[in-house]
């Protein structure tokens, strides 16, 4: 036996640098966002973004719109 | 400071040159009749300030202390002796729900259910309103015991978890150290926002000051954490922790703000509103949801450690209250 040893890929492609862009939908929370996204304002201004994942304001009260500040829990916002 | 004999005695032998291995003082047997005569254990000065110094070897350390007494069998069949009590302590008094199935969404459900704010005073709404600024010296101050080392304990159940579970812990626990930033590194900005306050951020710098209740806390975490048998409980304290967090933390941050403390000094508590609402998600579904459907018997741990959590923490905001109420210290004297 002789050359280069087989590379075992496992199957499938191996995984990108950057994580794939996802968008969980949390029930009765927010949309938790991952990966290569840029989140922007009306205007298109990137809104800073402090970490790899970031949670989304879906029942409109949140006081650090357009994140979550888990105020859904206090006002009973439910996705059913 | 020891706090009573067993508290004495671990001291003394963590200053003696004594061979590691030999119990001549008869330190388990101390621990076993100080624990067997303790009216409450969480509320025991003597065990708790034992059990701190005991864990935090697994931690930092102490200046002028051997890092061997990490591992010395004499200290550890001690601690065995104080943890087994307190394990019987906690399984007698704290609540867990029961009726939960070993299901993703049936536990983050339970969990979020059992988390849910409730009305009614609180150290939070205290802090955000009333609470003078030497209170908000105590509120920082015994914080300070576990913010210091924020995520550490749950840290250590990384190793012991697989697949899901173990990604989701990596992913909140990366968070909680800055994502790799050193200057974001939740400890960190707790640091800053003490020295913003006029406070000594060095670590360690007022364990004398905390009364057991607040030492209690970090060390059923520390329980949790160093104990693989423990695992389930890490994951469901961190995801109670995590739950009950970022609406507290927005109401600490007015407190702060009401006193004219810069961005700064808040910054640790606007940190922890936004991160925490991410954390909580994920530590309710992806570790503690998906860690009970992949190991079903660890279900109870999970709940357990919850609630676990959830009483410590009704436990000291009630020993802050009612000093607070009553016009008094809620540390210990100088």
């Amino acid at each position: 036996m002789s050359g280069a040893v087989p590379v075992s890929s496992g199957g499938g492609l191996p995984p990108r640098a950057v994580r794939e862009p996802t968008i969980v939908a949390c029930p009765d929370g927010p949309l938790l966002v991952r990966g290569d996204v840029t989140i922007t304002d009306a205007d298109g201004q990137p809104v800073p973004r402090r970490r790899a994942t970031v949670a989304l304001c879906r029942c409109g009260v949140s006081t650090i719109k357009p994140y979550c500040d888990g105020t859904h829990k206090a006002i009973g916002f439910t996705t059913a | 400071m020891p706090r009573g004999p067993l508290s004495l005695a671990v001291l003394d032998l963590l200053g003696s040159g004594r061979v590691h291995g030999t119990d001549g003082a008869g330190l388990t047997e101390t621990a076993r009749r100080v624990t067997e005569r303790s009216t409450d254990l969480l509320t025991d000065d003597d065990v708790q300030l034992s059990l701190y110094v005991m864990y935090e070897l697994f931690y930092r350390g102490f200046e002028g202390v051997d890092d061997e007494w990490e591992w010395d069998p004499v200290l550890l069949s001690a601690r065995a002796v104080v943890e087994r009590a307190l394990e019987q302590h906690l399984a007698e008094r704290v609540p867990v729900p029961d009726g939960v199935v070993p299901q993703r969404d049936a536990v983050a459900d339970a969990l979020f259910a059992l988390t849910a704010p409730t009305p009614g005073p609180s150290v939070a709404r205290y802090v955000a309103k009333r609470a003078s600024l030497e209170q908000l010296h105590e509120f920082l101050i015994h914080r300070s015991i576990y913010q210091l080392k924020e995520a550490d304990p749950h840290t250590w159940a990384i190793p012991r978890l697989l697949g899901q579970p173990k990604a989701a812990l990596v992913e909140i626990q990366a968070d909680e150290y800055g994502g790799g930033d050193p200057g974001r590194m939740h400890y960190e900005l707790f640091a800053r926002t003490m020295r913003g306050a006029g406070l000594d951020d060095q670590y360690g710098a007022y364990v004398e000051r905390v009364p057991a209740v607040t030492l209690a806390g970090v060390n059923v975490m520390s329980l949790f954490g160093l104990h693989r048998r423990w695992r389930g409980a890490t994951a469901g304290h961190l995801a109670c922790f995590e739950m009950t967090s970022s609406l507290p933390n927005r109401l600490y941050g007015d407190g702060f703000r009401r006193h004219g403390f810069d961005q700064g000094t808040t910054w640790y508590f606007d940190e922890h509103v936004e991160a925490d609402a991410v954390h909580e998600q994920i530590a309710g579904r992806d570790l503690a949801g998906a860690l009970a459907q992949s190991e079903p018997e660890l279900l109870e741990d999970i709940l357990f450690g919850a609630a676990t959590c959830l009483y410590l923490d009704g436990l000291a905001g009630d020993h802050v209250l009612s000093a607070w109420e009553a016009d008094v210290s809620s540390l210990r004297l100088p």
